[in-house]
């Protein structure tokens, strides 16, 4: 491709069912995952649920749609932000969180995690080295 | 918009996918091929049966070029490209086998 690749980055912020933002957010992953670029995702305030184990929509009447962040390895969307603060006051850890991975081309397919717990301080970080954003 | 299949009626959506896809048997699939001159081979349930497991597991249809790896892994290589897959489904194995399958249209085919 002749054009630069970007960094793009999808923050989630809203707990995933009640509104449309999470899942709308996920489509968008997946649709814009077709174009290359360098994507990553962050999860913070309560996005990080959306990522919690276990999920069950049967009386709220909505799609479990919780199985598809599976998928994302397969698209080659491998970057996945959590927010260490963000887990901690709401009284979460990484265990509670749904094991993500992916297979690395690069690395002989071998299984590795997408999640990774990042500080407030060092989320900020890496969003100063993007280039676009999108906010869900 | 609607098919008749197995003397059931089925609704779809203006593009010819299934509204419900609750309500998919395999006689959906075998009208819908018929309708595009398709001829349905064990080759070609393969697919749509992989189709449907992956929906189980991940909840989308996947995007042809997922598919497309996916299969490799999952049938072998020789399936895992996009000749062997357009050749059976030659409205592109991602609209076209999902939409037999009772999936909805793809979720990253551009």
């Amino acid at each position: 491709m002749s054009e630069q690749i970007k960094k793009f980055m999808y923050i989630n912020r809203r707990a995933p069912y009640g509104t449309i933002y999470a899942w709308e957010s996920l489509e968008v992953v997946l649709i814009g995952a077709a174009f290359d670029q360098d994507v990553s995702l962050a999860f913070l305030d309560d996005g990080v649920f959306q990522l919690v184990k276990g999920q069950d929509t049967a009386e709220v009447d909505m799609k479990n749609f919780s199985p598809t962040y599976q998928a994302l390895g397969d698209y080659d969307v491998t970057k996945l932000f959590v927010e260490k603060e963000s887990l901690e006051e709401r009284g979460l850890t990484l265990d509670d969180l749904m094991p993500l991975t992916y297979e690395d081309e690069d690395d002989d397919w071998a299984e590795k995690d997408s999640i990774k717990v990042v500080s407030r301080a060092e989320l900020a970080d890496i969003m100063e080295e993007q280039d676009v954003m999108f906010s869900f | 918009m609607a098919i008749e299949a197995n003397g059931k009626t089925f609704e779809t959506d203006e593009e010819g996918y299934l509204t419900n896809l609750g309500e998919w048997e395999p006689a959906v699939a075998e009208v819908m091929a018929k309708e595009d001159d398709l001829e349905l081979t064990s080759e070609h349930w393969e697919i749509i049966n992989f189709l449907r497991e992956y929906y189980e597991e991940y909840q989308i249809a996947p995007a042809v070029r997922v598919l497309t790896k996916a299969v490799g892994k999952k049938l072998g290589k020789e399936k895992g490209n996009s000749k062997y897959l357009y050749a059976l489904f030659p409205y592109g194995p991602g609209k076209q086998a999902c939409r037999f399958a009772g999936l909805p249209k793809p979720t990253g085919c551009i």
